[in-house]
């Protein structure tokens, strides 16, 4: 078989698309941010820092540090609000707030798509037709929900829970918002909601549209900072504790809660298999592949990160693959055209290195495309590790980023061994054109969500969540629900 | 099978088959390549629709499109005048700016091609050399329905007549009967009626009508049979079935080029034919063949556009990107 993997040289013909950069324009950041407890900006009592563009270094603003005692007057603010107006509120009349905010995100869709963009290093084609877009659907199908909390499944007249504290990761900043609240709010809660440290913007811009939604204070308050921020969320006089980030954190978060009253809902990491069988459409296994790996610089905690591939068509698929490869385009996230952007940070970076060149030294077999990595900024390409083998590091840990290990496997038992050979099982993803065998398949693996022929598409109707060390708990869909109720009085 | 056992395509087929080009063989061949899933490559086509060209890429992508569009007329009412007609187009697409390049070829019927060659006079010639061919559609086109003789015929006569390129139809009820061994044998004959006395040839162009054929599974192996009868060329579509050209459809015949190349390092065009209309279509279809099999395709011999409106609106694109205003339907020249 002839091998035609000929990367063009940047600069030169067709494929070397002209800069077609999205406005910066179109959002105005404030130079710094507090905290927003009670409806209103308040000063924090940390030590601020700064929030920065991981593809340029550039500062962007700065943003407020919530201490112990900052903290503990969101939670009161949020007690009061729902004490007093949220939780006595008809629910039709919450749906109302839901819609106005779902509403008012679509209005500013482009200004937020830009910013988390500009925050997170995500391309913006991801931002703008995936995060924002997912976004107002969250709100809106919750919306929906805030009147028909009969039909949740807890019986007539489910109560909400109180006030949740909810900590949230910096893969999907906005998104993983409105997977928290959108639910919290419709139940009735009030919530107090701690961004990751590198990725506040789009949340601080939400407080905005809290605002301009009218939404009575104290139903929503950001409080913005590091590690020690949400420890002392989870610590405060909350009801519900809702977090998604690393499995170290959430076992953390476990032990502190461990013993009190409060709910857990915990969404952690994953090691997805992305399982091709030898009958799978190939060209778009391979697109399925590219999705489940490279999608927000493989950012993502149910990427598909092992790739299982049947041993009889191995060689020709990674040839493929890599070909396919070579045709991403790394670069500048605000550019329309770029497919894989920045790494969110110089941490993540290191980790994702240190990973890739234990794997190396593992004696796998590792595979860069080539592209042009900017001077400045973080950035790591698109990689593929072969000749991986189940006891590997890279196999094992979640490496959280654009890198893919590929093992093979020669039977539906093997793979179906293989996959669930890992602490995590979060997600994972079978390729074949005989439903039979997916369906089959799908039933022996143990993970949260299993995907048919695609991967990594997400609907606000579809419960989300893990096995095992990916946590417990669900969001989205009548399941999500459940998570911020509790059965009525009979 | 004997007049047609010297051609190479035959003996590659025979080889690849591992015995006669017959249906079992065929099918046990054909039905062996890997299915298509119609959800993930409509996703992957809409894709491309969000690349977004600006500035000097798209004054480059307007004249590529430019050079690789079939200039096409194939109506039952054309006549010298109409050909004539658009020939002059061809020959001065935008008498306004003559550094614009001119199209790849006029496609016509086959009566006709004597009145395009004469129109396009000291102009007729290879597009590689910026010159105009001259394609014909046979073989009973757009149905098909006639027999092999008559379709032989249709294309000798093209030939003779001096059509630099033929393009046929497939018979597609064969096809979806599943008679593919006599599908692939009209091509090869086809393939053959090509041929001039002085041992070269026109060009094949293998229209598949991809409105027809229904599925994207049939779409991949009606692009795998044309290719191995023979095919230089494999085409979506006449233009008078709906749906015409696809940008799905493209891909898929895209990838089976792809994969074409990689088994036998041969390079076979693709052209998508009708219901191309904008300049921002079209630009589309140029990425999906960079980014699929690479821009070595975007030659006229590696690919093309079957579409007639499509130039005028490239035109008017082109003037607007270097005027920084559009002008309107009045500034350029119907054909």
């Amino acid at each position: 078989m002839t091998k035609d993997i000929q990367p063009q040289a940047p600069g030169t013909g067709f494929l070397d698309y002209a800069p077609a950069p999205e406005s910066r324009d179109v959002v105005r950041l404030r130079s710094s941010y507090g905290l927003f407890i009670d409806g209103e900006w308040v000063d924090g009592h940390g030590a601020p820092f700064t929030t920065i563009d991981p593809a340029t270094e550039e500062r962007l603003a700065d943003i407020a540090s919530a201490d112990d005692a900052d903290v503990a007057l969101a939670v009161a603010a949020a007690r009061r609000a729902y004490d007093r107006v949220w939780s006595r509120m008809a629910g039709g009349d919450r749906g109302k707030y839901l819609f106005r905010i779902a509403r008012l995100i679509q209005e500013r869709a482009r200004e937020l798509a830009v910013a988390e963009s500009l925050d997170n290093g995500k391309p913006i084609k991801e931002s703008r037709d995936v995060d924002v877009p997912l976004v107002a659907a969250w709100f809106f199908y919750y919306a929906g929900w805030a009147d028909k909390l009969d039909y949740a499944g807890l019986g007539a007249n489910p109560r909400p829970l109180g006030v949740a504290g909810q900590v949230i990761p910096w893969n999907f900043p906005l998104l993983m918002l409105a997977w928290k609240i959108a639910p919290a709010l419709a139940a009735g809660n009030t919530v107090v909601l701690k961004p990751a440290e590198t990725t506040p913007l789009t949340a601080l811009l939400f407080a905005d549209i809290c605002q301009q939604a009218d939404l009575p204070a104290g139903v929503v308050n950001i409080v913005t900072g590091a590690g020690t921020t949400g420890q002392a969320l989870v610590r405060a006089e909350v009801d519900k504790v809702a977090f998604t980030g690393s499995t170290a954190v959430g076992r953390e978060i476990a032990k502190a809660v461990a013993g009190t009253r409060k709910k857990v809902t915990l969404e952690l990491g994953g090691k997805a298999a992305n399982i091709v069988f030898d009958d799978a459409p190939m060209d778009q296994a391979i697109e399925g592949v590219v999705n489940g790996i490279f999608f927000n610089q493989g950012h993502v905690c149910c990427a598909g990160s092992r790739l299982l591939v049947q041993e009889s068509i191995h060689d020709e698929f990674i040839d493929r693959l890599k070909q396919r490869l070579t045709t991403l385009r790394v670069g500048s996230p605000l550019d329309k055209n770029t497919d894989v952007g920045a790494i969110n940070s110089a941490e993540q970076l290191d980790r994702i290195r240190r990973l890739s060149d234990l794997g190396e030294a593992e004696g796998a077999e590792r595979w860069s495309a080539p592209c042009v990595i900017p001077d400045k900024g973080f950035w790591f390409a698109p990689t593929i590790f072969t000749s991986v083998s189940t006891s590997s590091t890279i196999a094992r840990e979640e490496i959280f980023g654009p890198v893919l290990s590929v093992l093979t496997f020669r039977t539906p038992g093997e793979a179906i061994a293989k996959a669930n050979n890992t602490p995590y099982g979060l997600s994972a993803g079978i390729w074949s054109d005989k439903g039979s065998k997916i369906l089959a398949v799908a039933d022996r693996l143990r993970a949260g969500v299993v995907w048919a022929n695609t991967f990594n598409r997400f609907d606000p109707a579809s419960p989300f969540g893990g096995y095992k060390e990916s946590g417990y708990g669900r969001e989205g869909g009548r399941h999500g629900l459940a998570a911020y109720l509790k059965a009525g009085a009979r | 099978m004997n007049t047609v056992a010297k051609l190479a395509p035959t003996a590659r087929a025979v080889a690849m088959l591992g015995g006669d080009a017959d249906d079992r063989a065929l099918r046990l061949h054909l039905e062996g390549l890997s299915r298509v899933d119609a959800v993930g490559l409509e996703q992957r086509a809409a894709g491309f629709a969000t690349r977004s060209i600006k500035t000097t890429s798209k004054a480059a992508a307007l004249d590529t499109v430019i050079r690789l569009i079939d200039l096409t007329t194939l109506e039952g009412a054309d006549t010298p005048g109409k050909v004539r007609s658009l020939a002059a187009k061809a020959r001065t697409p935008d008498p306004s700016d003559p550094t614009t390049p001119r199209p790849a070829a006029l496609c016509v019927y086959g009566d006709l091609v004597a009145v395009a060659i004469d129109a396009l006079g000291g102009l007729h010639g290879d597009p590689d050399d910026g010159r105009i061919g001259v394609a014909a559609v046979a073989t009973a086109f757009p149905t098909g329905r006639a027999s092999l003789a008559v379709k032989l015929a249709d294309t000798r006569d093209a030939v003779a007549a001096g059509a630099d390129e033929i393009d046929m139809v497939i018979d597609r009820g064969a096809f979806l009967a599943g008679r593919y061994g006599q599908v692939f044998e009209e091509i090869v004959a086809v393939k053959e009626a090509c041929f001039r006395a002085d041992g070269s040839a026109a060009s094949l162009k293998v229209i598949l009508e991809t409105g027809e054929l229904a599925t994207y599974d049939a779409v991949r192996r009606a692009s795998w049979l044309a290719i191995l009868a023979g095919a230089d060329f494999i085409k979506t579509s006449t233009g008078k079935v709906g749906p015409a050209a696809t940008l799905p459809v493209t891909l898929l015949m895209l990838e089976v080029v792809r994969d074409w190349h990689r088994l036998t390092g041969e390079r076979i065009g693709v052209k998508p034919a009708g219901g191309i209309r904008a300049s921002k279509e079209a630009i589309r279809y140029l990425i999906a063949v960079a980014e699929t099999v690479g821009e070595a395709w975007l030659t006229p011999h590696l690919f093309r556009f079957g579409a007639s409106s499509l130039l005028n609106d490239v035109l008017l694109q082109r003037q607007k990107l270097a005027s920084g205003h559009y002008s309107g339907p009045d500034y350029v020249t119907i054909d």
